[in-house]
C-alpha cells in the first residue's frame, strides 16, 4: 500500500481506495463517511466551493484524530483522504473508513473523526455563490479550540 | 535571526501575502498576534496559532527559526 492512511489531496478521492486501507481479518464492521459539496445552505446557492488547507499540518492533525482514535476505540483501524481546490455541487470533499471487529464502534470512531476535523484541522473553504463569496468559518459551529488548548481573549 | 509568519484563508487575503519573514522574534505568541494586529489593522482574536504545526498557547515562547501559522476558525469536512 503506497498511500498514507492520513491524507490531504488536490485530485479526485477514490472512496474503495480509501476502505481498502482499513480492510483487514480483523475487521467484521467498515463505516464510511462521505462528506460531499451540498448545493444550498440556509436557502442561498453554492456555485462551487474552494478548499485551502496548511497540507503538512492537516496531514498531521489527521494523524493525531488516528491516534485518538485508537486511544478510544484500541482495535480500530482508520483512513482519512481530504480533497482541497475547487470543488463542484456533489464533489467528495473528505472520505472517513474505520473499520473495528464489532459495528458499533466503527459507527461512534468514524462519527468521532468527522468532529474532529471540523475542530483541529487547519482546512478552510470558501463558498463562491452568484453574488459573492465568503470564507467559512466565523460560524459558531465551526469555531474551533484543540482539545484543552482555548486561545483568544474571549476564552480567558 | 528571523521567523516565517504564514496566513491562510481570510487572513492571507487581508494581509496580501501567505509568507512573511520577519527579522525581529517576540518574545511569545501574544506579543506576535499584538503586533501582527496593530501592524495591518486585523483582528486575531478568534486566530488559532501554530508554532511549527504544533497549536500553541499565548504564553509560548517564540526562538529564531519558528514558523509561525496564524489559523482561523477552520471550516473542512
Amino acid at each position: 500500500m503506497s498511500e498514507p492512511l492520513f491524507m490531504i489531496t488536490e485530485k479526485p478521492i477514490s472512496i474503495e481506495k480509501v476502505i481498502q486501507k482499513v480492510i483487514r481479518p480483523e475487521a467484521g464492521a467498515i463505516t464510511t463517511f462521505i462528506g460531499t459539496v451540498r448545493e444550498l445552505t440556509n436557502g442561498k446557492r453554492t456555485l462551487f466551493l474552494q478548499y485551502e488547507a496548511y497540507v503538512t499540518m492537516a496531514e498531521k492533525m489527521l494523524a493525531q484524530i488516528g491516534k485518538e482514535i485508537r486511544e478510544k476505540w484500541p482495535e480500530a483501524k482508520v483512513a482519512i483522504t481530504h480533497r482541497i481546490g475547487k470543488l463542484d455541487i456533489g464533489d467528495i470533499a473528505v472520505v472517513i473508513a474505520v473499520s473495528t471487529p464489532h459495528r458499533n464502534d466503527a459507527y461512534e470512531a468514524n462519527r468521532y473523526a468527522i468532529e474532529r476535523i471540523k475542530q483541529i484541522v487547519p482546512i478552510w473553504k470558501k463558498e463562491h455563490w452568484e453574488d459573492g463569496t465568503e470564507w467559512v468559518g466565523n460560524q459558531l459551529e465551526t469555531k474551533a479550540y484543540p482539545t484543552g488548548k482555548p486561545e483568544g481573549e474571549d476564552f480567558i | 535571526m528571523m521567523i516565517t509568519l504564514l496566513f491562510f484563508a481570510h487572513l492571507q487575503e487581508a494581509i496580501g501575502q501567505e509568507r512573511i519573514e520577519m527579522q525581529y522574534v517576540p518574545q511569545t505568541v501574544k506579543e506576535l498576534k499584538q503586533q501582527i494586529e496593530t501592524r495591518y489593522g486585523i483582528d486575531l482574536r478568534h486566530v488559532m496559532v501554530a508554532v511549527n504545526e504544533e497549536y500553541a498557547r499565548e504564553e509560548q515562547q517564540l526562538k529564531p527559526g519558528d514558523t509561525v501559522a496564524f489559523i482561523p476558525p477552520v471550516s473542512g469536512g
